[in-house]
């Protein structure tokens, strides 16, 4: 019988995910902050380097996922993430663990996701916006749990309303969808107890 | 002089060395066998396979052996191992009515299709030690069954149908082929549980808790009338249904030990008299344990027939959170750790209100608090 | 038969994802005790199975490990822990606070300050703060849900009422962001101030009760207590005999039958550094 020493056999890909994972920790809890995530090879246009390395990481079975129209149209996307993570594509975005947007402008409204509720508001979904840029947008002003006294983010191609929304989302504390922000290799996120406000 | 706690790591290195010295005990007795256990302690196999939910009787035989006998030991051995499997779905229900059988009991009718066999038990054996036991035994073979065709071949009902028939017990529920089968090694139970999570809750449940439990509705706490209906022990077909074929496939024999004990009820506004059920399923050959679930099951729906929940055994979450040894006995046990920290504030606390309580005692009697101090 | 092998830091990879997801969700709603599938680990629950999940789900090959019971690395708890993740994970391990990037506590926090890039993992036995008040967790669920702590506060008030002041020492109930109560785990309260605007992440992990929580870096935390009776830290009334610092939490030592007592720090890396910088406290060759 092996002993588990012997076993524990550092696989890439398992260090790839704990990398990741931890840049997406870092980014939940630090608000505002940019995190770097490790480069991943093969994932279909149009989803991005960073979703792609976070759906490798946090997607399974378990996990119903949504993808708004420029995602869902791609039959190549489906396949990727099918075969590397078997989640379960979802039509229902009440329904889904996680949402995967390539177009942040046009991300449906917050309140249209799964929000949790009172009792579990872990329930809600997690949606992963791909912006146009993290540090060449106009400037977001942070500031709640995570962040000491404010933070900024640049993040570029978020809807018009986005300020209102994601007020409105906080509003609903402890309920809420919380937002992770990704532009090429790079992750940020807004989780719902940000206060976000135009600079 | 204060030493400081150091040498630790030793300390754990010598005790594990000591453990596995002890566990040879004297050398100059032959080492048991992992088929010896497994042959000749099987119920103890039986149980640790039940409740590690693992059905292995190798590894089941192995944990024994490194637990010492320590059964509950051994149990969570088995989870630890299981935990680390990845779990590629579920298999079809067992068909226990195709079971092949080896015993098989109805308390509520003297003759049923199929016939009573009583096979290996322990019932009516006479407690009395066996000093033949003692040195190498050699049993008679085993009776043979009778030649006669008709009763090898005569199917054998389960006794729950035979009364389903005439609508006297309430339908066993149909499973919905579409609905996912709680797992709650894969997700946390939540409150309240479905009759799924339950049952799994109840089979890897101690055996000792839900023998106390279905022992405590027999005396009046969350009394439920039953009879036992069946009990039957053999061996079943597990069979998965794999996506890529299309059909389920066999993927091996188990032997299982299924109670089904028919319960009074005496019918709601809704509802005409009727039987219900309890229901108790163990690997192996686990008597005591499948039939204590089967009591405790019953009593857990009591919100289903309108009973009043006044019993511990009618509390699902009482029931459901305390029944598993390997968290029960973990947190027992913890307490052998150092809790000194805690403790140091509990003693500062106690320290300040005995104080206080000695100066209070003092404003009405100086003598007591110089006493105090 | 089938021959055991385990994955880099134990958990398989389908776990960790169960348990990254519910950390993420556990910090984005601070205080709020997300369910998670604890699996069966090969250390008894109530002996730190939760902070181990917690552990094994974030710990990379670059990280540094310090793994404390009752503030000192060298209890065998402490030394069975950070054994198994030297064995399972291969990482680096430390016992000085400072160099630790991940570091796994039972009933402490570390006297030093804690920084921006470290993990506090607390292993906690019973998350839930109102459990003793409310056996239940049909009804406490619901008592979150609703903010609905009254019932916490009627104890604490009856403490008053019948000692003249709060009779809890540890476990201490505390509020995070302003919304959530939350138990510290079994942690002095001494150490509770330390929890409130913490540079550093701090994550809590019940393996037997199935929950993970968390407290973001720089979160209020806020321990329960009413105006006319402020909350107050425990203190100590002599310094640590061995470095003689005066800030620090203590633990009494018996060092005869006859009622001799001596008190030095719980957190032995903290001692150990102040005695290093030459500070001495009034028996510092009492050390054996």
């Amino acid at each position: 019988m092996q002993s588990v020493q012997e076993a524990s056999s550092i696989g890439a890909a398992v260090i790839a995910a704990q990398s990741t994972f931890r840049r997406v920790m870092d980014a939940t809890a630090r608000p505002g902050s940019i995190e770097v995530i490790p480069e991943i090879a093969g994932a279909p246009a149009p989803l991005s380097q960073a979703a792609a390395a976070i759906a490798l990481t946090l997607f399974d079975h378990d996990t119903p996922v949504w993808m708004d129209a420029p995602l869902a149209s791609s039959e190549a996307v489906a396949a990727w993430l099918r075969f590397n993570t078997g989640c379960p594509i979802v039509a229902d975005q009440a329904q889904c663990t996680f949402a995967l947007v390539a177009d942040a402008s046009a991300a449906p409204p917050f309140e249209s996701f799964a929000l949790g509720t009172p009792d579990y508001p872990d329930r809600s979904t997690t949606l992963i916006l791909q912006a146009a840029t993290l540090t060449g947008g106009p400037e977001l002003v942070l500031s709640g749990p995570g962040i000491r006294g404010t933070a900024s983010l640049r993040v570029g191609g978020l809807p018009e309303d986005f300020v209102m929304q994601h007020a409105a989302n906080r509003a609903l504390f402890p309920r809420g969808v919380d937002l992770l922000l990704v532009a090429d290799n790079h992750v940020a996120a807004l989780p719902r107890t940000t206060i976000v406000t135009r600079a | 002089m204060y030493v400081a706690v150091k040498g630790g790591e030793r300390a754990i290195e010598n005790a594990h060395r000591l453990l596995a010295h002890e566990r040879r005990g004297d050398a100059s007795v032959p080492e048991l066998s992992l088929k010896q256990i497994s042959e000749q302690l099987s119920l103890a196999v039986d149980r640790v396979m039940t409740e590690g939910s693992l059905y292995d009787r190798e590894l089941a035989a192995l944990a024994i052996k490194q637990a010492r006998g320590d059964l509950i030991e051994a149990i969570f051995l088995a989870r630890a191992f299981r935990a680390t499997l990845p779990r590629f779905g579920t298999s079809e229900p067992v068909e226990t009515g195709a079971m092949q059988v080896r015993r098989r009991i109805s308390a509520t009718f003297k003759d049923i299709p199929g016939g009573q066999i009583l096979g290996p038990t322990f019932d009516y054996t006479h407690r009395l030690l066996d000093p033949s036991l003692a040195g190498t035994s050699a049993p008679e073979a085993p009776a043979a069954a009778d030649s006669d065709a008709a009763t090898d071949a005569a199917p054998m009902p389960r006794v729950t149908d035979i009364l389903g028939h005439d609508g006297l017990i309430e339908p066993s529920p149909v499973a919905d082929e579409g609905a996912p089968v709680g797992d709650l090694t894969r997700e946390p139970l939540n409150f309240p549980a479905d009759r799924d999570l339950r049952l799994q809750n109840l089979a890897r449940g101690d055996e000792g808790f839900l023998l106390a439990l279905g022992y405590s509705t027999q005396r009046g706490y969350g009394r439920t009338h039953p009879f036992v209906g069946e009990i039957r022990l053999g061996e079943v077909e597990v069979e998965f249904l794999a996506e890529e074929v299309g059909f389920a496939v066999p993927l091996g024999r188990i032997t299982v030990t299924e109670c089904q004990m028919v319960n009074q009820f005496k019918g709601s506004a809704s509802e005409p008299p009727c039987f219900t059920r309890g229901y108790g399923l163990a690997f192996g050959q686990s008597e005591r344990k499948s039939m204590s679930m089967a009591l405790v099951d019953r009593a857990l729906r009591a919100r289903e027939f309108g009973d009043d929940v006044k019993a511990p055994a009618q509390d699902e979450e009482f029931v459901l959170s305390h029944s598993d040894n390997v968290q029960a006995t973990g947190f027992v046990e913890h307490l052998k750790l150092p809790h000194y920290v805690d403790f140091q504030s509990e003693l500062g606390l106690i320290r300040k209100l005995r104080r206080e309580f000695a100066e209070a005692q003092g404003e009405r009697d100086p003598q007591l608090q110089e006493a105090a101090e | 038969m089938n021959a055991p092998a385990y994955n880099f830091a134990y958990l398989d990879e389908q776990t960790k994802r169960m348990i990254r997801r519910a950390i993420l969700k556990a910090i984005a709603i601070p205080g709020y005790q997300v369910p998670f599938a604890s699996r069966e680990m090969p250390m008894p629950y109530g002996w730190g199975t939760g902070g181990v999940q917690v552990t094994a789900a974030i710990l990379g090959p670059d990280d540094t490990l310090k793994v404390i019971d009752q503030g000192s690395d060298d209890t065998t708890n402490a030394i069975s822990i950070r054994k198994f993740f030297e064995k399972t994970a291969g990482v680096a391990t430390t016992t000085t606070t400072s160099e630790a990037t991940v570091i796994q506590t039972r009933h402490r926090i570390p006297e030093a300050p804690l920084q921006e890039h470290q993990v506090l993992v607390y292993q906690v036995p019973i998350p839930e703060p109102l459990r003793f008040l409310e056996p239940r967790e049909t009804e406490t669920r619901r008592m979150h849900a609703l903010a609905e702590y009254g019932l916490m506060h009627v104890k604490l008030y009856e403490d008053i009422a019948h000692h003249g002041h709060i009779a809890t020492s540890y476990a201490y109930p505390v509020k995070v962001n302003a919304r959530y109560v939350m138990d510290p785990s079994p942690t002095p309260k001494f150490d509770n101030p330390k929890m409130d605007d913490c540079p550093a992440l701090q994550l809590f992990g019940a393996g037997r009760e199935k929950r993970i929580y968390a407290v973001p870096p720089h979160t209020t935390v806020v321990s329960l207590d009413f105006e006319d009776h402020p909350f107050e830290r425990y203190r100590h009334e002599a310094p640590c005999a061995l470095c003689g610092a005066t800030d620090s939490y203590l633990d009494e030592v018996v060092i005869d039958d006859r009622g001799g007592r001596m008190f030095v720090c719980s957190d032995t890396d903290h001692c150990e550094t102040r005695r290093a910088d030459g500070h001495r406290g009034v028996q510092p060759e009492a050390l054996a």
